[in-house]
């Protein structure tokens, strides 16, 4: 890795080695310094050691919860008698996210660096990775990576003559939404729809199959190694304190350069889009920001400078989640958008909890109605009664997912809904 | 009987000791059942009844298990489509930079409606949730294949292609 050990001078992390051709050859990301730190991991750390550095690091989960890595990591009971797991969430399903994709198809084996890391904390001896059925490409990619990781003895029996051994599986999903969530996930890899659980119990005691699981997002298992290489310390001087290190942005919509783009935490939403994706395609202000993912709630141009933290944009009013910015500039019609979103979340939803089921797709059939141009004033009542009622009455978030688009809508552009109600019904 | 016997699906030998293999991977077997059924729509070209049945009966399932699973996931199939599946994203990142005009462009080249397989079992057209691509919307892809910044002339290039090989997959 050429990362800086100067935490100042560090901009990016999991993308710092994504330009060099061919890294997902082994020999390649070799050349390039990935594995080059395991042995002393191997050798010279234990779990507690690991775990601290990762706590010290205040690396957060970078999947959209932002729960902090080290102490999820801790949460693990030790000596149960069952084998704990490792599964790794590449299921990237959370419309405008696709990070972990460009992590998994140019740099597998910063991942697999990761994920061995991690096992080797966690005493694990079958990890997964998760990954959703449409990347077939990033599956067979990471197959590849992982068949050379077991010729150079890096995956398998006595890894580097360390003693501990670890297996490590692609498991491909097949298109649903829900199993992004960490316990719907673990349902899905049993072979059985993907159906969130109750929790408690937490994963970290009853996870796969009822044993101790650990589930880590693509991008946070990929920082491991330069945290362990550099130090829980170094991570923690980069960006700004509860918001440590770098974070790659999906940047989608109306952006002249959409694509990925890591940057340190803090660096401003302006400055990103401004700087980095070359502007919106039209105007100089964006008229509404979706600024972690379809399921958070949209910003308005007055926090266009707000720093890109899990605190700052909390205080924004939305949330990080998984760093997918979705922008859309003057052109865009939001009601058409949130129509369309609103269909996404009624099919995608697994139909266990009533409020989900039921509203969700009540919510579809009233937006059909209101975008159609046949809405009236009540249904904007029951769209905001609806959504109101079926967040936080269920077993997971897709349902307070589903209410963000609406609610923002309703909240920010009540005009330009209710044009639409009288400019086609008039 | 014996006719009847040879019309039902069989995974092949050499199948049948891969799935031996993954199973092993897996603390269970039942954990295999994705795997197998993406193994048993490329054997089988989708999951009839049979096929499902074929695969309860590989893992050691009841029919109802391996039910369950295939009318939950989109990618499994129950029904044959074209030779090339053209799904079209037109989730937000799409929507916002034209997916909606794409599938129209498409449904109308074709003389087809969404989910529909036009006469010469070619193509079939379907939308689909975002595909995690949203950097180079708007996103198709082609029988698993991305193609991205995907526009009307990129779409009619291939189907120009496809058309001018006789269709061969």
């Amino acid at each position: 890795m050429t990362i800086s050990s100067d935490p100042k001078k560090v901009t990016k992390i999991c993308f710092d080695r994504i330009d060099i051709p061919n890294q997902k050859s082994l020999a390649v990301a070799r050349e390039n310094g990935a594995y080059e730190f395991l042995p002393t991991v191997l050798k010279k750390f234990d779990a507690d050691k690991i775990i601290n550095e990762v706590k010290t690091s205040g690396l957060r989960g970078r999947g959209g919860a932002g729960f902090p890595t080290g102490l999820k990591w801790s949460f693990v009971p030790r000596n149960t008698g069952k084998p704990t797991y490792l599964l790794c969430n590449a299921d990237e399903g959370e419309p405008g996210t696709f990070k972990d994709r460009d992590i998994m198809r140019f740099d597998p084996h910063l991942l697999i660096e990761g994920m061995i890391m991690a096992g080797f904390a966690l005493d694990v001896r079958d990890a997964y990775i998760y990954i959703r059925g449409e990347f077939l490409h990033e599956a067979n990619v990471l197959n590849e990576a992982i068949k050379e990781a077991y010729e150079a003895n890096l995956l398998g029996e006595n890894i580097l003559g360390s003693g501990f051994s670890m297996n490590l599986l692609v498991h491909r999903g097949a298109g649903a939404y829900v199993c992004g969530e960490e316990t719907a996930l673990i349902e899905s890899l049993e072979g059985r729809a993907g159906r969130p659980r109750f929790k408690p119990p937490f994963p970290a005691v009853e996870g796969f199959y009822k044993c101790p699981t650990v589930v880590n997002n693509v991008e946070t298992l990929a920082t491991v190694p330069a945290i362990l290489k550099h130090g829980g310390a170094w991570h923690a001087a980069i960006g700004i304190p509860n918001n440590t290190g770098c974070k790659i942005f999906s940047v989608s919509g109306h952006v002249n350069k959409p694509g990925n783009y890591e940057v340190p935490m803090g660096t401003t939403l302006r400055s990103l889009i401004e700087n980095q994706c070359g502007g919106l395609q039209h105007g100089t202000v964006p008229k509404a920001i979706i600024p972690g993912g379809s399921s958070t709630p949209w910003i308005l141009a007055e926090h266009y400078d707000v720093p890109l933290t899990y605190d700052d944009i909390m205080k924004a009013g939305s949330f990080l989640g998984s760093g997918a910015i979705i922008v859309m500039d003057e052109t865009a019609d939001v009601v058409a958008l949130t129509r369309r979103l609103s269909h996404f979340y009624a099919h995608e939803s697994c139909g266990q909890c009533t409020p989900c089921r039921e509203g969700t797709g009540w919510v579809e059939r009233v937006m059909n109605r209101v975008d159609g141009g046949s809405g009236c004033e009540g249904d904007l009542k029951v769209l905001k009664e609806a959504s109101e009622h079926m967040a936080g009455r269920t077993i997971c978030a897709l349902a307070e997912g589903a209410a963000a688009p609406i609610l923002s809508m309703l909240e920010h552009f009540p005009d330009e809904v209710r044009s639409r109600l009288k400019e086609k019904s008039s | 009987m014996s006719a009847v016997e040879n019309a039902l699906p069989q995974f092949s030998e050499a199948r049948l000791d891969e799935i031996k293999v993954l199973v092993a991977r897996y603390p269970h077997a039942r954990s295999a059942l994705l795997p197998v059924l993406y193994m048993a729509q490329e054997d089988f070209s989708y999951l009839s009844m049979e096929v499902q049945q074929h695969v309860a009966d590989t893992l050691g399932l009841h029919l109802m298990a391996v039910r369950e699973v295939v009318t939950f996931y989109t990618m499994f199939r129950e029904k044959p489509c074209g030779t090339y599946l053209l799904e079209v994203c037109t989730n937000a990142g799409c929507m916002l930079n034209g997916a909606d005009d794409l599938v129209r462009h498409l449904c109308d080249k074709l003389d087809i409606k969404v989910g529909e397989t036009t006469p010469d079992g070619m193509f079939t057209v379907t939308e689909v949730e975002c595909a995690g691509a949203c950097g180079g919307a708007p996103v198709v892809q082609i029988n698993n294949a991305y193609h991205e910044k995907a526009d009307a002339a990129h779409m009619d290039a291939f189907i120009t292609e496809v058309r001018g090989k006789g269709g061969e997959a």
